[in-house]
């Protein structure tokens, strides 16, 4: 097992089934589901239901849905999902940020039981005590982690929970009637959203660079701090995988500034254990639950971002929040100073069972082993990625990151002319997803990787031998590159009508008026 | 700690005391601490987690949540007549089939190459939605209703360049909730008032209020309420008037019958797609929809994802990829259009998967069943002395008010009855609509047999006839 084995780089091809789009599927006549018929003794006493609708409000024509029979349907969308790489069947570190981590398939047969999956948010409390118990005991596990003091669960995703930050902020800055206090401090390598999400609720962004170390600025975080500061909404560490070593002196600087400070740690998963949002004295912070957490992406939701808070924003917090008496788990829809909701009923509860079932699988000894194998698998990357001709780390020469690692193809496009892009796309006709990194691309020619804990040692070999193979080619044969990719669903993408009106078509009835007639 | 002594968790691959020790070497390291020398002394977290101990084996794990869970009642067991958004409809097998393949279940971002299939779904997706709505661009789900009704009605504001909107007083308290938040401090909400005895949309009130600052006016058809708002036109008329943009969410089931909102003058609709082949989850298996029509300036707006079709360098192959993706916040951060990161995506599928099991006859099918069984059962309770459905003296689809206030009886008593005879009985309305009283909202769908509703019949009947209170009462009981 110590040995090393002989790691090669596949044969792959990925399933390529031509499939149609369903509406050329469509046969008349053809039915996929019959639905419940009336009963006879209700159709007598009540007629056709369709004539107690105002005659303006009915429907003329039927909507033109295809009618394909019913394994046919299933046959389209099988073929459609074998069209797809999930982390359950590539080595899915390509995708830095992300956290593409094991998401385990017990957790998957609890969500599917009638007692959560057919459950509805407004039944008694004392018909669903286990849903929220779960609810509040991850309350409590995330309390545990984060050393903060109460968690909502109601944000959609790491965005909503920012907004949810930004929205709690502007709350508290309303109820103390300091209306002057309108500035959001981020940084470039914080999540597009830190911004975008903060600026929905008025705020004006400013947004700090990093200094050679691959850092936000300290001077530069005091040069921006004022009577307008509402707060700092940042990462730590941020996409490069590179820890702050002065992250209290922000939240100091901030404090003393007057603003609060909420940490996205949309993806935590090099520090459970090791440090938390409390010994770095942030007022908020929000773990997403479908990456450190295990619940799944499902090609892009539904994911939850748990937002937790110290006690003194307690009472900003969007209802209902899950409390226990000692005797039963109940909801509280009474907070003083509520911002509402950021989302209907009580969020994504499947995530927060996953979370659950993860958390109790691991225990705290567990989640620490998790974040030192993670950064283990990340260091042990990064060596070997240092090694690739062409490929580089920006920031912190000679020094260990945490998770990830934000890593640049500049020296390959110079010397071959092969992009990230191309790198991309040729990493597919191996099996492989690679991603680029977020807008702007401060690293040039960006590509992100997070190993996670999930992968194997030999998986990561594989995944490393698959980028040492196209960088090979790249010095050889650029054009085998750029041509790419070959062994795909799909050839290289005409993307010219996707950003033109009078071409785009985003849905297929858009699609046969523009381009059929 | 020992790490030969430990056992290696099945998540955690390289905890294999020889994998890690040839990984360390490997990075010239000896002890994993030495990774974490940028984080100082004294923001290290030096006590322990008290998590709770660690059930390692799957079996003992199962055994465990299995046992929390099974302190829920599930609607599989009961009768359920609760919906307002949530909402009980059956779930075709291979719904849940498709949203289980590792491969929708477990992929995230990938390239339009080795993720086609989830850019075709979710154009599918796309596409399906448009024909049920009749409108030419749909977006990748959003979170919720609740989400989508917020972003429409910031999408009016920048249409406009205004900053009042005007909101049905009798939309889903929950989504008010949200749309006040979501529109704070940016756009101003005020409501328009309801006819009391009907339910629509007291149209003189909306002139009044309607005015050079208004960027549009959304209300819900059917309501959340359950009635019908046949007045669509002449609301997307006094919109318009004064170049104002009309939005409305629908429940997208009930468009097999109902006629589709692009079809009374509205210009942005939108609503959640739960009810489209996604089982209720506690209410997380809600996704957002928005539709609009095909305009630049429309579709410049929107914050979500939108996947578009074209070519590749194949002959006749489909390729797709990101319409206008310099509107996001992905392109653009805080220039961009709201925000757009992880929502809903995996319900978009289902929703596609659903829709094309359903074709045009299921889904008028499946709206005459739900038309009849409601009417049904509003029938049968009218006869009960002192009970009155619907409500609201308008048409309704699914959902509708039934009012207890003559029957001396509070909505909670009778829950509590009901519970009893294991059916969850509507949700009380007096918190949220406390002029209604006694008042308690009903979902009826094609789930319900005609002997599930003569055995809620039957069981109103009982509560409601009997002398005082049924001494019924649970522990912790919360209707209110």
């Amino acid at each position: 097992m110590t040995e090393d084995k002989t790691i090669k780089v596949r044969k792959f091809h990925q399933a390529k089934w031509d499939e149609p789009v369903i509406f050329e599927l469509d046969t008349k006549g053809e039915r996929g589901i019959q639905v419940p018929r009336v009963e006879k003794e209700i159709q007598e006493q009540i007629g056709d239901g369709i004539s107690t609708l105002p005659e303006n409000m009915r429907r003329k024509e039927a909507p033109a849905l295809p009618e394909v029979s019913q394994m046919r349907v299933l046959k389209h969308f099988l073929r459609l999902s074998q069209h797809c790489l999930g982390a359950d069947l590539n080595v899915d570190i390509g995708q830095g940020t992300c956290t593409m981590k094991y998401s385990p398939k017990i957790n998957e047969v609890l969500v599917r039981m009638p007692e959560a999956a057919d459950i509805h948010p407004w039944q008694d409390e004392s018909t669903v005590q286990g849903a929220l118990e779960i609810i509040y005991k991850v309350d409590t596990f995330l309390r545990e982690i984060s050393g903060l003091d109460q968690f909502t669960f109601q944000p959609g995703g790491g965005s909503a929970a920012i907004l949810a930050m930004a929205s709690i902020v502007h709350a508290y800055f309303e109820s103390k009637a300091e209306t002057g206090r309108d500035e959001i401090i981020t940084t470039i390598f914080s999540h597009p959203s830190d911004a975008a999400a903060t600026a929905v609720k008025g705020f004006k962004i400013i947004t700090l660079y990093q200094n050679e170390d691959g850092l936000p600025d300290v001077e530069a975080l005091k040069k921006a701090l004022s009577e307008r500061t509402a707060g700092l909404f940042i990462t730590n560490p941020e996409d490069t995988g590179i820890f702050n070593p002065r992250i209290d002196e922000f939240t100091k600087l901030v404090h003393e500034a007057g603003g609060f400070c909420g940490y996205d740690q949309a993806n935590a998963n090099g520090i459970l254990g090791i440090t938390r949002a409390r010994e770095a004295n942030f007022d908020m912070c929000f773990f997403n639950l479908h990456k450190t957490f295990s619940s799944p992406h499902g090609c892009g939701g539904p994911g939850l971002g748990a937002l937790g808070v110290k006690k003194e924003l307690r009472d900003y917090l969007p209802v209902p929040v899950v409390e226990y008496n000692g005797e039963s788990y109940y909801v509280n829809d009474n907070l003083p100073y509520t911002i509402g909701k950021v989302r209907g009923f009580f969020g994504v509860f499947p995530a927060v069972l996953r979370a659950y079932a993860w958390i109790m699988s691991l225990g705290a000894e567990g989640l620490k082993e998790a974040a030192h194998v993670a950064v283990l698998n990340n260091n042990y990357v990064l060596k070997k990625i240092r090694e690739l001709r062409g490929a580089d780390a920006p920031y912190a020469e000679g020094r260990h990151r945490i998770e990830q690692v934000r890593y640049s193809w500049q020296k390959l496009m110079e010397e071959t002319g092969v992009t990230t892009e191309d790198v991309i796309c040729r990493m597919a006709d191996f099996g492989f997803h690679l991603w680029t990194s977020h807008h702007p691309f401060v690293v040039p020619e960006p590509f992100s990787i997070e190993p996670t804990e999930s992968y194997s040692k030999d998986e990561l070999d594989e995944y490393i031998a698959g980028l040492a193979k196209v960088v090979e080619e790249a010095y050889e044969d650029p054009e085998k590159v750029k041509n790419a990719p070959y062994n795909s669903v799909i050839h290289k993408i005409d993307p010219s009508s996707l950003d033109d009106p009078d071409k785009w078509a985003i849905t297929w009835r858009a699609y046969l008026k523009k381009h059929k007639t | 700690m020992n790490e030969k002594n430990k056992s290696v968790h099945p998540y955690i691959p390289n905890s294999v005391p020889e994998v890690k020790a040839k990984m360390m070497k490997d990075i010239g390291i000896t002890d994993i601490e030495e990774l974490y020398e940028d984080i100082p002394e004294h923001l290290r977290f030096k006590g322990k987690m008290n998590l709770p101990e660690a059930l390692t084996s799957e079996y003992a794990l199962k055994r465990h949540v299995e046992g929390v869970l099974l302190k829920n009642l599930s609607c599989k067991d009961h009768i359920s007549f609760l919906g307002g958004g949530c909402w009980q409809h059956y779930v075709p097998a291979i719904c849940d089939e498709i949203n289980q393949r590792s491969e929708f279940l477990t992929a995230y971002a990938g390239e339009p190459y080795e993720d086609h299939g989830r850019f075709q779904s979710l154009f599918e997706y796309e596409s399906l939605m448009a024909e049920l709505l009749d409108m030419d661009v749909v977006n990748v789900p959003t979170y919720d209703w609740c989400q989508a009704a917020g972003t429409a009605i910031r999408m009016a504001g920048r249409i406009t360049g205004r900053n009042e909107i005007l909101v049905a007083d009798t939309v889903s308290p929950e989504r008010l909730a949200v749309i006040r938040n979501y529109c704070h401090p940016v756009m101003n909400i005020r409501l328009v008032k309801h006819c009391p005895q009907t339910g629509i949309m007291d149209l003189e009130d909306m002139e009044t209020k309607t005015s050079s600052k208004t960027a549009g006016v959304y209300f819900e058809n059917p309501s959340f309420l359950g009635f019908i708002e046949h007045q669509g036109e002449l609301i997307s008329e006094i919109a318009h008037k004064s170049g104002a943009i009309s939005i409305v969410g629908v429940d997208p089931v009930s468009l097999g019958v109902i006629r589709p909102p692009s079809q009374y003058g509205v210009d942005i609709v939108c609503g959640d797609i739960q009810c489209l082949g996604v089982h209720m989850f506690f209410g997380g298996g809600l996704g957002g929809f928005i539709a609009s029509r095909d305009e630049e300036k429309y579709v410049m707006e929107y914050p979500s994802r939108l996947f578009g079709i074209t070519k590749t360098a194949v002959e006749g192959e489909y390729g797709f990829g990101d319409v206008a993706y310099e509107r996001t916040s992905f392109a653009e951060r805080e220039e961009g259009k709201e925000f757009v990161g992880t929502h809903a995506a995996l319900w978009g599928i289902t929703a596609a998967v659903y829709l094309s099991l359903m074709g045009p006859h299921g889904m008028k099918e499946l709206n005459t069943v739900i038309l009849q069984k409601s009417h049904y059962l509003m029938k049968q309770l009218s006869v009960i002395s002192g009970v009155r459905a619907p409500y609201f003296k308008s048409s309704h689809f699914k959902e509708f008010v039934v009012d207890f206030n003559e029957t001396g009886k509070t909505v909670k008593d009778i829950n509590t009855y009901l519970r009893s005879k294991k059916i969850f009985g509507g949700k009380s309305l007096r918190s949220v609509f406390p002029e209604l009283g006694e008042s308690a909202l009903y979902c009826v769908t094609e789930i319900h047999t005609k002997e599930n509703l003569d055995s809620l019949i039957q069981a109103i009947r009982e509560i409601v006839d009997s002398a005082g209170i049924l001494d019924l009462r649970e522990e912790g009981s919360t209707d209110d």
